[in-house]
């Protein structure tokens, strides 16, 4: 399949045409959020909060980069596994998030909700942090400092590569993909 | 360390790289050894999980330590290397509570062993948790036997799927108990790929179990193929007449180790 050049936050018929397989490299602005960070949102969000960042529309990256050296812009920047964040996600695409980066295959839950929310999941390269660094323009720390390498930030990200890996029609790279190179071994 | 992968796994990548099925698989396997370049040229660490500080101590019986404590100066050193290296620090305080980060990924886990000699070997792993997390201990019954310890290794495998960050180097310990087996799975991924087992059973125990892993299609990232596994490398000892312990120690393809010997 061809790459597919496209820019976050997505519009929605960008993400119409995003299926399974596809390769992308996506520029504009994506979230960083892991364990710690959906769990604060949620707290928010269950107590009636408004927070302090507008999620809605929006592409978060499950990361947690490592610390940025001097004259660098970021550390090491890869995804993290992404099934931890699933408890959250339904949440989360219902207030409005879109797009999901991160490493690893989702629970059905979320791959319902991903079809129900008309959102995308793409994965990227697990433990290719130094290469992914270098797609990223600029940081800044949004929220929740005190999480340190948890905390929210907002990234300038150029022709950053990753993966459909759930689509809205229900697709799921890691079944498709695996199915075909499986092979009974006796 | 977390800046340069060790040349045996590098090679295994590459080699991998020659014989994956599958072009997508390929092309990632390109990017892990692409990155490998970056990591070490840019002195950024390879992934940004640096891993929880795996310490081995094998400390000679002649060697007297003197001027301090020892397990203290494995922690100050986790401490150094980690802030001075602009390493990420993973580590939380109250695990099932607060969760609270105790800012210098300290404390190291340390393993210490006496044995012969008068020199001290410190081994060094940065274990991270995407593949830790994936990693299993059965007490199988001895009735189940060597099949029913093929069976177990590769469901855990199957059941990490892309979760790990495959292509993985599977670490096994046989035998002993429940926690003297996954401290040898620990310790088995200490050894290099490519170094033989001396024990002749167990290299076709290995050989076995790799191409079976090899068969789960999981591939490179989980996306598909026939590199799942770079390597099996298992640990064996003696146990109890009425146990199997066997433990699943996954290592994702980012092993990062290494050692010195005073």
């Amino acid at each position: 399949m061809e790459t597919q050049r496209i820019n976050s936050p997505f519009e929605t018929e960008v993400i119409e045409k995003l299926t399974v397989g596809t390769p992308v490299l996506i520029s504009g602005i994506i979230y960083t959020a892991r364990d710690a960070a959906h769990r604060r949102i949620v707290w928010s969000l269950d107590k009636g909060e408004k927070l302090s960042f507008d999620l809605e529309g929006q592409t978060i990256y499950y990361t947690g980069p490592s610390p940025t050296p001097p004259g660098r812009i970021i550390g090491s920047v890869g995804p993290t596994t992404s099934i931890r964040m699933d408890a959250y996600i339904p949440r989360f695409l219902a207030v409005g998030i879109r797009a999901m980066i991160g490493k690893g295959s989702r629970s059905p839950v979320v791959r319902e909700a991903i079809k129900k929310y008309k959102a995308v999941y793409f994965v990227s390269l697990g433990g290719a942090g130094a290469l992914l660094a270098r797609t990223i323009k600029k940081v800044e720390v949004i929220a929740y400092e005190d999480l340190g390498t948890e905390a929210v930030r907002r990234l300038a990200v150029e022709d950053f590569p990753a993966i459909v890996a759930n689509d809205i029609y229900g697709g799921d790279i890691f079944e498709q993909n695996i199915a075909r190179y499986r092979r009974e071994v006796r | 360390m977390n800046f340069e992968l060790g040349d045996d796994v590098l090679a295994a990548l590459k080699e991998a790289q020659r014989n994956e099925a599958s072009s997508l698989g390929r092309e990632i396997l390109g990017q892990l050894i692409e990155n490998a370049g970056i990591a070490q040229q840019e002195s950024l660490p390879l992934c940004q999980d640096c891993g929880v500080a795996v310490v081995f101590l094998e400390v000679g019986q002649d060697v007297h330590v003197t001027g301090g404590d020892l397990s203290a100066a494995v922690i100050e050193g986790v401490r150094w290397g980690y802030t001075q290296g602009y390493l990420r620090k993973s580590m939380v305080n109250q695990p099932f509570s607060a969760r609270k980060n105790t800012g210098d990924n300290t404390p190291p886990v340390i393993h210490t062993e006496i044995v012969p000699g008068n020199r001290l070997k410190i081994s060094y792993m940065a274990k991270g948790a995407g593949s830790e997390n994936m990693s299993r201990l059965a007490m199988l019954k001895p009735a189940e036997g060597r099949e029913g310890l093929i069976e177990f290794v590769v469901r855990t495998v199957d059941e990490a799927g892309a979760n790990a960050c495959p292509p993985l180097v599977i670490g096994l310990g046989i035998g002993a108990t429940a926690e003297g087996a996954m401290r040898l799975a620990k310790k088995a991924l200490l050894r290099r790929i490519g170094e033989p087992n001396p024990d002749l059973e167990t290299v076709e125990l290995e050989s076995e179990l790799l191409s079976r892993i090899n068969g789960l299609g999981i591939g490179p990232l989980g996306l598909g193929g026939s590199i799942t596994a770079l390597a099996v490398q298992a640990e064996v000892r003696p146990t109890h007449i009425a146990s199997l312990p066997v433990a699943v120690n996954i290592q994702c393809h980012s092993a990062r180790h290494g050692e010195v010997v005073l």
